[in-house]
């Protein structure tokens, strides 16, 4: 259709619908951080991202394949190193996501031919988005939406009480390492938008403010997307309008909501 | 007799190389109601993880009967406060009908919190909710770990009373864990007094007598549960304090206290 393509060639819209893709998917995910407390989980897979990065251009793979496959390597070592417990799971996530942060910054500045915009990988980038982008974060939310959706019941039960989920069938350690999975693509589509430091804010943010008015899990998935929308469209709009850096502007924006919400509603204990 | 619903042969967990259960023999049967007893540490929460299939046996076997329906009564239900959930979508989670949700909730005395949320429930409700929720599946074995938790002393009788119905109304077999001794006595065929390895075992009216209880439990125990035992025979109702404020809507309270 001539009025998308149009659109498509402006890349604010461009940014906008795929930060709108990012806030689909990152709702219902980010539910799952909060509720199984995985929040510096998902950062330490954000962080190794921009090893993926340097990895990426090391053997010549296309960026996304290589941060995706960074973040599964190390989300498998993880979930491997957590059930072994000889270091505190918040040590070793300590250990891994700055090391990873840290290898992969030595990584590229070993690569002087290699121009990288490090702000931009870091903090997110409105120019950045392009049509490949926006085809790779809509696979990746159609598939993360179809896994959510035919894999919700087990996935929930596991998070209110792993035990009984698995006396009832659930296979509780391969919806943990689907859940991972999907995290690591969200953060291989999100890090255009946001940048590797802030994904885990949109993640976290838009569902803990839906925490607030929600009464069941699933109306909880559905606000913390109007939330991420909301996130996504104010702080892109302040980023074109005021020149701010786009990931920060969408966290800010995130930021807010939450204020508001927590602040000009009662408090219900549901 | 029947086929086991489940039988353990010489089962074996051990821990760094420490063993939690040590060579246990049992077998559950249908309309059975058997009673782990034992001090803490002496491995009742792994017997019965091993028979639930979640613990692995370090050796020996663990046969479930096939296509057998497992309820399981969790010690605790301990919910994020970040993730809201009602008694109704609780109980949906079961994947059962609505119909059957609210059928095991009325039976379990807390049909009228079908709209609260998790989060508000006392002790005894959440026990009373978990039970609902195993007993929705119609299980064949109901599997229940210290299901009397945190519920005052006249909710924790009328819960095992409860078990007991249940057990016949289902025809399933029961096999729990409890501290209760006194209050388990009198709703239990089988007690078995775990200590690793099973140190004795029998109809709870002879263990008390026996040497082996006795050494694990001291005189003082074995006496209070012989005594408590006898005067044990009355039934309480389903109320206790367990049922809060709107209560009324249940039309069971036979006062049979002799």
């Amino acid at each position: 259709m001539p009025i998308i393509d149009s659109l498509l060639d402006d890349f604010f819209w461009r940014a906008l619908i795929g930060g709108l893709g990012v806030a689909l998917v990152a709702g219902p995910l980010g539910c799952f951080v909060v509720w199984r407390r995985m929040a510096y989980f998902g950062d330490t897979l954000a962080h190794s991202a921009l090893l993926g990065i340097a990895l990426s251009f090391l053997i010549q793979v296309p960026l996304n394949v290589g941060v995706i496959l960074t973040c599964v390597v190390l989300a498998v070592v993880l979930v491997f190193f957590s059930r072994t417990r000889t270091l505190a799971t918040d040590t070793l996530l300590g250990i891994l996501a700055h090391s990873a942060l840290a290898i992969g910054l030595v990584t590229l500045s070993f690569m002087p031919d290699v121009r990288v915009d490090l702000t931009g990988l870091l903090f997110g980038d409105l120019l950045a988005m392009s049509r490949a982008d926006l085809l790779w974060i809509y696979g990746g939310a159609a598939l993360i939406l179809l896994l959510l959706v035919s894999l919700w019941r087990g996935l929930l039960m596991s998070t209110i009480h792993s035990e009984l989920a698995r006396v009832e069938g659930v296979q509780v350690e391969r919806l943990r390492l689907v859940l991972v999975l999907m995290f690591s693509l969200v953060i291989a589509v999100a890090m255009k938008i946001v940048g590797v430091l802030l994904i885990t804010a949109l993640l976290i943010i838009p569902a803990a403010t839906a925490r607030r008015l929600a009464r069941n899990p699933e109306q909880m998935a559905g606000l913390a997307v109007i939330f991420g929308f909301i996130a996504v469209t104010g702080g892109l709009s302040l980023s074109w309008y005021l020149d701010t850096p786009a990931g920060p502007s969408v966290v800010v924006t995130a930021f807010a909501t939450f204020l508001l919400i927590y602040g000009g509603t009662p408090q219900q204990q549901t | 007799m029947s086929e086991p619903l489940v039988s353990l042969e010489n089962l074996t967990v051990a821990f760094d190389d420490r063993p939690a259960v040590d060579h246990v023999n049992l077998s559950v049967h249908r309309g059975d109601i058997i009673t782990i007893i034992g001090p803490n540490g002496a491995g009742k929460t792994t017997l019965i993880k091993a028979v639930l299939g979640i613990q692995k046996p370090t050796s020996g076997k663990v046969s479930l009967n096939r296509s057998l329906v497992i309820g399981y009564v969790p010690q605790h239900l301990t919910l994020e406060s970040t993730l809201p959930l009602s008694v109704e979508r609780f109980m949906q989670l079961s994947g059962r009908s609505a119909g059957e949700c609210e059928a095991a909730l009325d039976r379990t005395g807390v049909k009228h919190l079908l709209k609260a949320s998790v989060h508000h429930l006392s002790g005894g409700e959440k026990q009373r909710l978990l039970l609902a929720r195993a007993l929705a599946r119609k299980p064949d074995l109901l599997v229940l770990d210290e299901p009397a938790q945190g519920v005052d002393i006249n909710g924790q009788a009328s819960l095992y009373e409860l078990i007991r119905q249940l057990r016949d109304e289902l025809n399933c077999g029961v096999i729990m864990i409890s501290h209760d001794l006194h209050l388990v006595m009198a709703a239990t065929d089988k007690v078995i007094c775990l200590n690793q390895h099973i140190c004795c075992s029998g109809h709870p009216a002879d263990i008390s007598h026996d040497p082996a209880f006795i050494e694990t439990f001291g005189h003082q125990v074995a006496e209070s549960v012989a005594v408590y035992h006898h005067h044990h025979n009355h039934r309480h109702d389903l109320h206790g304090d367990v049922v809060s404020g709107t209560a009324g809507s249940h039309g069971e309270c036979d006062h049979a206290h002799h």
